[in-house]
């Protein structure tokens, strides 16, 4: 489950900066041969953001056709894992939709608060925006110290970036606006140090955080979890892949356990749509159902 | 301009609007009629994080339903489709809709384009795409695209637009089939409706 890369990924321009196409066979074939080669399973993501991406790797590796730059990939693993770069999706944010968070924090964290210990599967971490956000309010609410989280992805160079836990200067700013909206008690301030353009988060913050490889389209459930988050990884995948997906989660899920989505995710039209029940469905966080409609 | 153009048949008209665009948007649609069958989409570029009510603003003017894109939604006849602010708007090829969280496209997302072309890419000549006021550069190269796959391609006449950076940006880019006021592409959309 790709989504997000790494913020370094290369700087992507707009998307016509030439005449360049390609059609939905050759892009099918490539991810066909990705998948044989690599195992890496791009075959169900949708086609109109997936084609924009390929496009813009061309232009970078300067590969006039998709062909061409099959071949280079195929042959050279340097190559795809920088291909990779550009099959994930970079962006992300800290407290991205204030609204999530506050929700989690007013309507889930309470009921959290009972169990003994928690696990929380981050499904789709990119480079960790998300992990550290949630692993703030969870300190914040005294749950952090008894939980065990999970974040995953496909990405390794994704992953590295999420275990470092550094993330841009600038971009403070606006996560720190997006933190007080999301309720938070404290300074921002007081979770990370500024150096240079950079800003260190704590690095106890993500103590009890394993962060680890697993796709959403060719691995299994791997752990009993109270809370899932998996938020606009969904939206690039097709109908059947967002069905395994939600599959997974379900799985995963203790009794009752909570799910949340992204802001434009939904439940309504998945094979899964009777599995959950909305818990806040403008926040999209939903509660597993343990009594299967008829 | 171009007559024989308005004879191919249309399955969709995507359109892109900017500063200006709510005024231009309501002044372009609000008297369809209830009976009007063609798809609209829209790009209409608001301030990111801020929850649109462009469908319930339009919903109350318009006789046609009105409402967000969705996720996977396929898209129905006699429908005004919004892209919902913060994410990117996506034809796919099946006429299903996909958001994406991409960067931003001119600063944009939802970007003119990125919906201009993956519809162009879906649509072919089957696709009318309508740059309006704006100011800024997106919609250009969308637009473009379109008319490189065969659609039919209208720009606002500068003059008559609100911010006419947009559409003079797309006619810089391209020469479209109709450069119109809003009236004349209002009787325009009522004729591809109509072939």
């Amino acid at each position: 489950m790709p989504h997000k890369s790494a913020s370094t990924s290369p700087a992507r321009g707009a998307l016509h900066h030439s005449r360049a196409n390609v059609s939905e066979s050759e892009l099918n074939f490539l991810m066909e041969a990705i998948y044989t080669t690599y195992s890496y399973d791009f075959r169900n993501y949708s086609g109109a953001s997936q084609k924009r991406r390929i496009l813009q790797a061309m232009a970078h590796f300067e590969c006039p056709t998709v062909g061409a730059l099959q071949t280079m990939v195929l042959k050279d693993a340097t190559l795809f894992m920088e291909l990779l770069q550009y099959l994930t999706i970079p962006v992300s944010e800290m407290f991205r939709d204030p609204a999530f968070f506050l929700a989690l924090r007013q309507q889930v964290l309470p009921v959290l608060q009972t169990y003994p210990s928690l696990k929380i599967w981050i499904a789709g971490c990119s480079t960790g925006e998300e992990v550290y956000s949630l692993a703030i309010l969870l300190r914040e609410e005294g749950l952090l110290e008894k939980s065990l989280i999970y974040a995953t992805d496909i990405n390794p160079v994704a992953l590295s970036k999420a275990r470092q836990g550094i993330f841009a200067r600038p971009s403070i700013k606006a996560y720190t606006v997006n933190y007080q909206q999301a309720g938070g008690t404290q300074a921002f301030s007081d979770y990370y140090i500024a150096a240079y353009d950079a800003a260190i988060f704590d690095p106890t913050l993500r103590t009890n955080v394993t962060f680890s490889d697993h796709s959403l389209a060719t691995d299994s459930v791997f752990s009993e979890m109270q809370l899932v988050l998996c938020r606009n990884v969904l939206i690039y995948f097709n109908r059947a892949l967002q069905n395994r997906a939600l599959g997974l989660f379900h799985e995963s899920l203790s009794h009752r356990g909570f799910m949340g989505l992204g802001s434009k995710e939904s439940i309504e039209f998945s094979a899964y749509a009777g599995h959950f029940e909305a818990l806040d469905k403008a926040a999209r966080i939903f509660r597993k159902l343990q009594v299967m409609p008829v | 301009m171009a007559s024989r153009k308005t004879h191919q048949r249309i399955d969709a008209v995507v359109i892109g609007a900017s500063a200006g665009g709510v005024h231009a948007l309501l002044a372009l649609l609000a008297d369809l009629p209830r009976s009007f069958r063609l798809p609209l989409i829209a790009v209409l570029h608001l301030p990111e994080g801020r929850e649109s009510l462009l469908a319930e603003i339009f919903q109350y003017r318009l006789p046609i339903a009105v409402r967000e894109a969705a996720d996977k939604e396929s898209i129905a006849p006699g429908t005004l489709y919004f892209a919902g602010p913060g994410y990117h708007l996506s034809v796919e090829m099946d006429r299903t809709f996909s958001l994406s969280c991409e960067e931003a496209v001119h600063y944009s997302r939802p970007s003119i384009d990125v919906l201009m072309v993956s519809a162009a890419d879906c649509y072919g000549a089957a696709l009318a795409g309508i740059v309006l006021t704006g100011a800024n550069q997106d919609g250009a190269a969308g637009l473009a695209r379109i008319k490189q796959q065969g659609g039919l391609t209208v720009v606002q006449d500068p003059a008559d637009a609100e911010v006419p950076t947009m559409p003079e940006a797309a006619v810089a880019q391209l020469k479209p089939d109709f450069i119109l006021k809003l009236a004349g592409i209002r009787d325009l959309l009522l004729k591809l409706d109509h072939p």
